[in-house]
């Protein structure tokens, strides 16, 4: 898939916190064939640094996402945003603008008004966002050219919440790339994205907080992969009425038994 | 001879295995005080190998079930178990670290009042792990300074340790390059209204937190996880975060005095378990991360075992030459 003008080879996108130690997240980065991950920028970074922990990172060879997760104001977040483009030397920025402390739900007013500064200032925004249409079209008119509408609130692993406003969103913005972002928990979730037609999932919880990081990364890669060839193999309608799907080879003879 | 840069956990611990087997050692310590400048000095004390898989690999059990007696013959060791609780609608949190560690019980709301009377009927859903331990790490680093000199080691402190050492033990200050720090934010609290007697964890799938007792109505309260070498005073939304855990805990915190904030640097690799490395005739020890009372022993008792190895080596070749 192309965002910004970049090639990407993975549909799978991942959130690089929470994992166990760094040498399990690069395991997790490997098995999942994964060129694009995120990075929050907590405010220390830019005091002292999280050098050791970026450098890691670095080694492992991926594009890095800078995001502003844990920003509760478009002010908060362009600051934030401008900060992880000194530090991480890329004018991509995934745009978090949290509206609900306890949800984490996109505030959509700060995250549109974010949006507008930040791509006047050239960078290529990736806004964290709901399934809402209307919002869509604000955040594309204020510059950006990628959406990531949630599947669920954010390290909840519920899944899909609302497919059918998902399904309407990938309708009604036929070209944009879509990456549903947050509430994935299986690879199921992951699969039923990609299905809908969506070009790429993030996620990170699922991955970092599984038993074995690493395999899940794994599965979660085949799930992406197998929703995206099945959206492409255009799946069949679903219907109550059962098709037999034996081919009908000539009809028994009931009769035989008792002959022999 | 062997000495020894850095007289924090790691390297006191080294100085104390290699004194007791008879070998004469001196420490350099940059700082004037034991412990003023260790990343020790704000950590929980708590010897808990079990809990602690929860998010660490194997090592942290065959390594760290020697610290218990270890300790013991320093300092205090309070055996007492670590009780691990959740918030009601947490409760996913306590089977998924069940799941991730052993050598607990589950226990109801009824078993966890009467472990610790002050979470009585606050938590239905818990874990016990009996086996586990805290200490006060603050004494314990001056009981084993204590120790070592007692059994006739050296501490120079307030003095640069020079070029060339036999042991390195100064933590984010050795020059290893794969070695960085990860920040922890904590706080002590003064509370004697509150009796708890044992560790607690109280599982948040955001913030997870733990108090150690600290006796006379003291408790720590830690920690964040961040990666960062800044090692400026706590944020406030990590004290945020320590504070509400500590109310949820028991909402009599909310009188306990906050008599110290604080945040220190852990030293890590990249696999968060510590290394022996050697480089240009020294042997570095470091990377104890969150580990280091856990660990500490079974690190300095195998840098005691190359580091005479190494010396008998050096005197071989030398009768050789």
């Amino acid at each position: 898939m192309e965002v910004y003008d970049k090639k990407l080879t993975s549909r799978l996108f991942l959130g690089t916190a929470q994992y166990p130690s760094p040498a399990v997240l690069q395991a997790a980065i490997r098995a999942s064939d994964t060129d694009l991950v995120t990075v929050s920028l907590r405010r220390e970074a830019a005091n002292g640094s999280g050098a050791g922990f970026w450098d890691l990172l670095r080694e492992t060879g991926v594009r890095i996402l800078p995001n502003t997760a844990g920003c509760h104001s478009a002010r908060d977040a362009i600051t934030t945003a401008q900060m992880a483009r000194e530090v991480f030397g890329t004018d991509w920025i995934k745009l978090e603008v949290i509206g609900h402390a306890d949800t984490l739900q996109p505030d959509v007013f700060g995250l549109v008004e974010a949006a507008r500064v930040l791509s006047a200032e050239g960078f290529k925004v990736f806004p964290y966002t709901t399934e809402d249409l209307v919002v869509g079209e604000r955040l594309l008119e204020a510059g950006c050219t990628v959406l990531m509408p949630w599947g669920a609130p954010i390290g909840s692993g519920r899944g899909l919440a609302n497919p059918e406003g998902l399904r309407a969103m990938r309708a009604h913005f036929p070209e944009v790339p879509l990456v549903v972002d947050a509430g994935i928990g299986r690879p199921s979730d992951a699969a039923a994205a990609m299905e809908l037609g969506m070009d790429a999932v993030l996620l990170n919880t699922a991955v970092a907080k599984a038993g074995d990081p690493a395999l899940m990364a794994r599965a979660m890669a085949l799930a992406v992969d197998a929703g995206h060839k099945a959206c492409l193999a255009d799946p069949m309608e679903r219907r109550d009425m059962a098709v037999p799907s034996t081919p009908v080879m000539g009809l028994a003879d009931l009769n035989l038994a008792e002959k022999t | 001879m062997i000495t020894i840069a850095g007289a924090g956990l790691a390297g006191l611990a080294c100085a104390y295995a290699l004194a007791r087997r008879g070998v004469a050692v001196r420490l350099f310590e940059r700082s004037g005080v034991i412990g003023a400048d260790s990343a020790a000095r704000y950590a929980g004390g708590m010897l808990a190998p079990w809990c602690e898989r929860e998010s660490a690999e194997e090592e942290v059990i065959s390594l760290g079930s020697r610290a218990f007696d270890w300790w013991a013959r320093i300092t205090p060791v309070h055996r007492r178990g670590t009780l691990v609780v959740a918030p009601r609608r947490d409760r996913a949190e306590v089977a998924r670290f069940g799941r991730r560690t052993r050598e607990y019980r589950q226990v109801g709301g009824a078993e966890i009042g009467a472990l610790e009377p002050a979470l009585a009927g606050r938590f239905d859903q818990g874990l016990f792990f009996e086996g586990e331990a805290h200490l006060d790490p603050r004494r314990a680093l001056r009981d084993l300074a204590r120790a070592v000199v007692d059994l006739g080691g050296e501490i120079s402190l307030g003095t640069e340790a020079p070029q060339q050492v036999d042991l390195d033990c100064t933590g984010m200050a050795a020059p290893l390059p794969s070695l960085r720090s990860v920040r922890g934010e904590m706080a002590i609290l003064r509370c004697p209204e509150v009796e708890i007697s044992r560790t607690l964890r109280l599982l948040h799938p955001r913030t997870p937190i733990y108090l150690v007792p600290r006796g006379d109505g003291h408790y720590m309260l830690g920690a964040t996880m961040v990666e960062s070498d800044h090692a400026g005073p706590p944020t406030l939304r990590a004290l945020m975060e320590l504070m509400g855990a500590a109310y949820a805990l028991s909402p009599a915190f909310a009188e306990a005095e906050v008599v110290e904030t604080g945040a220190g640097l852990r030293p890590a690799f990249p696999d968060n378990l510590p290394r022996l490395e050697r480089r240009d005739g020294t042997l570095f020890l470091n990377g104890l991360y969150r580990h280091g009372f856990l660990l500490a022993p079974a690190m300095a008792e195998a840098a005691a075992d190359q580091s005479m190895e190494h010396r008998d080596e050096n005197t071989r070749e030398f009768r050789t030459a």
